[in-house]
């Protein structure tokens, strides 16, 4: 069933497939950032695929001077119970990506924890705020290159 | 107009109001009437530190913004710091109510990424402590949810059992709930006779005990009524926002992992999966009941078939050796000093492996570059995803169902906030 | 003293501190901060198990106005520690405080950019229990510690003068925001 969907895929959107990748019976789909709200909402419509719960979005940080964040959405489908991955790259110069709320509704705090985390901005997300850290907050913790005891003094602490 | 104006003029209808004896005033201006409310994130009945702004339109809520991240402790961050044995700890602190279970889905996605499989004894004690940590993970639920809508004996009663829960952890693993004992490609020992005896003598006497409390709830005519028809939810929204676990399967949909994607040993396992279609607190309060029920028949089941032999995978890279094993032999001593120094190393790839957790689905992504310690791990926590709907669960409701709706969806602020 | 000798075996003295104290450390009102997972150790310390209404601490309040012993359970986060404070800012003199476990004595397994590494440098801390979490017998051998403070007249109450200050200088800053 799952390869149907990939085959599917490919042929609807020839240009902004750039890669599938197998590993452990995962399929992991690379996407064409501009195109990753099409594609969604082509899985989730699609009746091969009918991706209609989606599980978990988050960012990842490869560290490299091109395409240096990944944000990796795994999808679940209720019917078919298959799962698929896509995957989409972000340079560090255009942080920007669409939103799939409009697809997902629930892909709200996931998204806001990954600008949280990341620092990726996705354009149509109504309430993009930070999820965990505070408002006044400068930095994205989840990037290689923040410490992991943070910058002191960043977070004000009561006085004693 | 400024506010003290607008003030004035609101306080001088009110005078006029009780002067003509009326006790009911209406303003036009839907704002006059609103209030903010703050709640949390110390307040007893957020289950932890949820905070939660609440608009008032007299004693409706009008609006809901619930506001995470008190208890933000960075566990992805220590992820990439650590190797992938050192992080089974951390995984006690996620969801607290039932660390069992997290040592096991952590390991077990572990263990997809790396390509090893334990043994069937080791499988068949994981599904054990699982549901011995659904166990007593659901009677605290229940017992929270209880306290919160005011009936406080049976918090006191369901923790009466727990104690005899974490006798048992504390005799299994030697710590009362944190427990770390899952290792990758098997358990940190075997489970010892006596061990079985006490799981055996608890999963005896637990029903007619268990039934005494819901009894209690059941025939509460105030408890059942501020339940019903509350904090409703419908089948698509649930969906939608990403719910799971048995606040999923209060709407009408059978999705449980353990059936869908059979992970350990379920599928050789006789069980139902509690559905219920109304969507309610009180649907989703039923549905954990029936579950603990369900995980009663299945620890009875599991202690029956349960094989004998070991309970390490033959992979002497990557398993750790036993402790005797290292001070006595030449070669193990080897694997020990470079598990713990350089780690795992698992092939290069990225897998996301879920299991379905006392809360909902509990799901481990894990990207990594061939090194002992993961490049990233992202926790898929379904209180993070429950809480999500808090908002459309409480608006439109009145305020006293707030809490109502917290308990019924049970969430665990150390694994919401990670 | 003639007192004793005058009153005979019937009747018993003592100074009015030491009879206030021991009423004192006989009825303690925790305000339970359960953060996290040593929150839910400080549930089983006070259900019937551990029952910590042998020591007379059972009355828990969850308003910090009705408490005198703090008991800061679980991990403390920068977020978390402007509430943690206020909320002892809030409890009426004499008070108490107890960092109940590893994190929130010293920051414990979590060396990362979110936790304060201890609560101390934010509140004064009584007796700090180790363990991740700590049985509750463990809590209790620390409320029984507090109970021996207290009956030793040892408090960390604010003085006086310094919380007038402190207040003038929160009325100044309300003040401020008005004017602006």
């Amino acid at each position: 069933m799952l390869t149907t969907v990939v085959e599917k895929l490919k042929a609807q959107f020839p240009n902004s497939i750039l890669g599938v990748r197998e590993f452990r019976g995962e399929t992991t789909v690379h996407v064409k950032k501009e195109d990753i709200l099409n594609v969604c909402a082509f899985l989730r419509n699609d009746e091969a695929g009918l991706f209609n719960y989606c599980s978990d979005i988050c960012g990842a940080d490869a560290y490299t001077p091109e395409n240096r964040f990944e944000i990796i959405y795994n999808l679940y489908s209720l019917s078919y119970k298959h799962r698929i991955r896509l995957k989409v790259f972000v340079d560090e110069a255009d942080l920007h990506c669409p939103s799939v709320i409009s697809v997902w509704p629930g892909a709200n705090w996931p998204e806001r924890e990954t600008y949280d985390m990341f620092g990726i901005i996705f354009d149509g997300h109504d309430d993009l705020r930070r999820m965990y850290m505070p408002e006044e907050f400068e930095y994205f913790p989840l990037r290689k290159d923040f410490p992991m005891m943070g910058v002191p003094d960043s977070i004000p602490l009561p006085r004693k | 107009m400024n506010i003290e104006q607008a003030m004035d003029v609101r306080q001088q209808r009110i005078l006029a109001a009780l002067e003509n004896k009326n006790t009911s005033v209406y303003f036009d201006d839907a704002l006059d009437n609103e209030m903010i409310l703050n709640m949390g994130p110390q307040h007893p009945a957020t289950h932890g530190v949820l905070r939660l702004l609440i608009k008032l339109d007299g004693e409706t809520v009008a609006a809901c913004i619930p506001e995470l991240g008190y208890l933000h402790r960075g566990y992805e961050k220590l992820a990439e710091n650590v190797s992938y044995h050192e992080f089974i700890p951390h995984t006690d602190r996620l969801d607290y109510l039932s660390p069992l279970m997290n040592n096991t889905a952590y390991v077990l996605a572990v263990e997809k990424l790396v390509g090893i499989e334990a043994p069937r004894r080791a499988q068949y004690i994981r599904t054990i402590i699982s549901e011995m940590a659904r166990i007593s993970s659901h009677l605290l639920g229940i017992g929270a949810l209880a306290m919160d809508v005011g009936a406080l004996t049976v918090f006191t009663w369901t923790f009466r059992e727990r104690e005899k829960m974490y006798d048992i952890f504390e005799l299994l693993t030697g710590a009362r709930f944190t427990t770390s004992f899952t290792r990758i490609g098997g358990l940190a020992h075997d489970m010892t006779p006596e061990v079985i005896t006490a799981v055996k003598e608890f999963i005896e006497q637990f029903p007619e005990k268990f039934n005494e409390c819901i009894t209690m709830l059941n025939t509460n005519r105030i408890f059942v009524e501020r339940l019903d028809g509350v904090g409703v939810i419908t089948r698509e929204q649930a969906i939608a926002m990403g719910m799971s676990g048995p606040n999923i399967r209060a709407v009408g949909l059978k999705h449980d992992l353990r059936r869908t994607q059979p992970y350990l040993v379920y599928n050789e396992l006789d069980f139902n999966i509690p559905v219920l279609n109304d969507g309610d607190c009180l649907a989703r309060y039923y549905v954990r009941l029936n579950e603990v029920k369900e995980s009663v028949k299945i620890v009875q089941q599991c202690l029956d078939k349960m094989p004998s032999g070991i309970v390490h995978a033959n992979e002497p890279k990557k398993v750790l050796p036993r402790k005797e094993q290292i001070y006595t032999r030449m070669e193990e001593l080897i694997h020990d000093f470079m598990l713990i120094n350089f780690g795992v190393n698992p092939p290069v790839g990225e897998i996301y492996h879920a299991v379905e957790a006392s809360k909902g689905e509990l799901g481990f992504y894990i990207q990594s570059r061939g090194e002992g310690h993961p490049w990233r791990l992202k926790i898929r926590s379904p209180s993070f995803m429950n809480l999500q709907s808090t908002s459309q669960l409480v608006e439109g409701g009145m305020i006293s169902d707030i809490v109502a709706v917290l308990g019924s969806l049970d969430p665990v602020m150390g694994e919401a906030d990670k | 003293m003639g007192l004793e000798h005058a009153l005979g075996d019937t009747a018993l003295t003592t100074t009015i501190d030491s009879a206030i104290n021991w009423c004192r450390k006989n009825s303690l009102w925790p305000m339970p901060l359960g953060i996290s997972c040593c929150g839910i150790e400080m549930m089983a310390f006070a259900m019937p198990r551990f029952d910590v209404a042998r020591f007379g601490a059972e009355v828990f309040r969850f308003s910090p106005r009705q408490a005198d012993l703090l008991i800061v359970a679980g991990t403390t986060t920068y977020k978390m520690a402007t509430v943690v404070r206020k909320i002892y800012d809030q409890m009426p003199d004499p008070k108490w405080v107890i960092a109940m476990g590893a994190c929130t004595s010293s920051g414990g397994m979590y060396r990362t950019y979110s936790v304060v590494q201890g609560i101390d440098q934010f509140l004064p801390v009584d007796i700090y229990v180790a363990g991740c979490p700590p049985r509750p017998d463990n809590l209790l051998h620390a409320l029984l510690m507090i109970q021996e403070k207290i009956q030793r007249g040892e408090s960390r109450s604010t003085p006086m003068t310094v919380a007038a200050e402190r207040q003038e200088q929160q009325l100044l800053q309300i003040q401020g925001i008005n004017n602006n």
